[in-house]
């Protein structure tokens, strides 16, 4: 089976789906191919309060249904799956899906990063056990209990807040002095009662897994070295991202931590092909900035199969 | 809401219910949502495998004996039972593809 389109948008968070809402109302029918983590990062978040528009914050599961319905009605096609290889050296472009093949004229690539895990090996043995990257998944099993969450920026915080209204007690176990989370986050944190901060640690292993489940945590001091443990029935990972790009290694440009590298606004290392959201973005990782290059890839394939995406980034402004 | 193909067991029959043949249990709940994106997976699933495979759900919140008895602390977990054995756990959402490998082994 072979479908060929104008252009495929791998991806279906806030970048993917900004990109097929520009893409669809310039009339060129985008095929969204959503992924197995539909919706994105968002879509494991609770409330949104830094995308513009709503005073009041808006739930990540409800802004994404929001976008999806918002680019199906100006005639994005989204339909599930994952895709299994891309066939970049050759325009079109073929994406597989499992046994079905989808080619296209142009591809933005939006897979977007998903959870990075502490790589102790003994987390993913505990996976779904007690270790979680996923605190509005899993905390649900820690109610009455004791957890720690690993970590200091805004994605560390906001598991700790949540988890802070089932656990007794939430333990934030960092490895520098100081948080990265943003101010507002950092505040919530410090008053809340029931969460405290362990400084300056490191997890060097998770109890306990001959008994299948998480017991606790050996940590170590990364000024003294010094050796503890804290009890703990779950804990939870919010150590940062990876960036799905395993799909295109060998295929497209990438930085040394797997990023893909853009240039002249969206375009990758192959002409055609158009990168946006947290896979191009280890810098800022925001929803409004994956929306944001999400629009930009959509204008610069439809410029690219228009023939009016020039190489020099001048000429190309000069077109806007 | 799921295919008709796809069972609900409840903490009350579940030890019954897993005792036959390969069974495959999805562990959810209504606020999970990678659990809604495996939704369709799981049925799929059970649609392709009828008659080989029975596939059930238990929503966690009903039912909370269950996931603790099989030490379930994370969803969506699949647990794979042959003749009232468990023989595979499967922690959070996999592919179609990866959930048909694990499962042939057992078929």
């Amino acid at each position: 089976m072979s479908t060929e389109r104008q252009v495929i948008i791998i991806g279906s968070g806030p970048a993917g789906l900004t990109a097929a809402l520009y893409a669809a109302r310039a009339n060129l029918k985008p095929l969204v191919i959503e992924g197995i983590e539909a919706g994105g990062q968002l879509m494991l978040t609770t409330m949104v309060e830094n995308w513009p528009g709503y005073r009041d914050g808006i739930m990540g599961p409800d802004l994404m249904t929001e976008l999806r319905a918002q680019a199906e009605r100006f005639g994005a096609e989204i339909i599930q799956g994952d895709v299994s290889s891309v066939e970049l050296s050759t325009r079109p472009f073929t994406v597989n899906v499992d046994k079905t093949h989808y080619t296209a004229q142009a591809l933005i690539v939006a897979t977007g990063a998903s959870a990075k895990w502490l790589d102790l090996g003994v987390d993913k043995k505990l996976s779904g056990r007690g270790v979680s990257t996923c605190a509005t998944c899993d905390g649900f099993f820690f109610k009455g209990l004791p957890v720690a969450v690993v970590g200091g920026g805004d994605t560390a915080m906001e598991e700790a807040i949540y988890l802070s209204k089932l656990a007794t007690k939430v333990t934030v176990i960092h490895r520098r002095d100081e948080l990265r989370a943003s101010k507002v986050m950092q505040d919530k944190a410090f008053s809340t009662p029931n969460i405290s901060f362990l400084w300056n640690k490191e997890v060097v292993d998770i109890k306990d897994v001959d008994q299948g489940k998480v017991t606790s945590l050996v940590l170590r001091d990364t000024q003294t070295g010094e050796k503890s443990e804290i009890d703990v029935d779950g804990v939870f990972i919010g150590i940062g991202h990876v960036p799905n790009t395993a799909l295109f290694k060998g295929q497209l440009a990438m930085h040394d931590n797997g990023y893909l590298k853009t240039h002249g606004g969206s375009r990758t290392s192959v002409p055609g092909v158009f990168a946006a959201g947290d896979v191009q973005d280890h810098v800022y990782r925001q929803a409004v900035t994956a929306a944001g290059s999400g629009c930009m890839a959509a204008i610069d394939a439809e410029r690219f199969l228009s023939g009016t995406l020039h190489e020099s980034h001048q000429t190309a402004s000069a077109h806007g | 809401m799921a295919s008709e193909n796809v069972k609900v067991f409840t903490d009350a029959n579940f030890g019954d219910e897993v005792k036959n043949g390969v069974v495959l249990v999805d562990f959810w709940a209504t606020w999970c949502a990678p659990c809604r994106r495996l939704a369709p997976i799981v049925d799929q699933l059970a649609e392709e495998h009828n008659g080989k495979l029975t596939v059930a759900k238990v929503d966690i919140d009903e039912n909370p004996m269950t996931p603790s008895r099989f030490m379930v602390r994370g969803i969506p977990t699949l647990l794979l039972f042959k003749n009232g054995d468990l023989k595979e756990t499967i922690v959070g959402l996999e592919t179609k593809d990866r959930l048909n490998q694990i499962i042939a082994k057992h078929l």
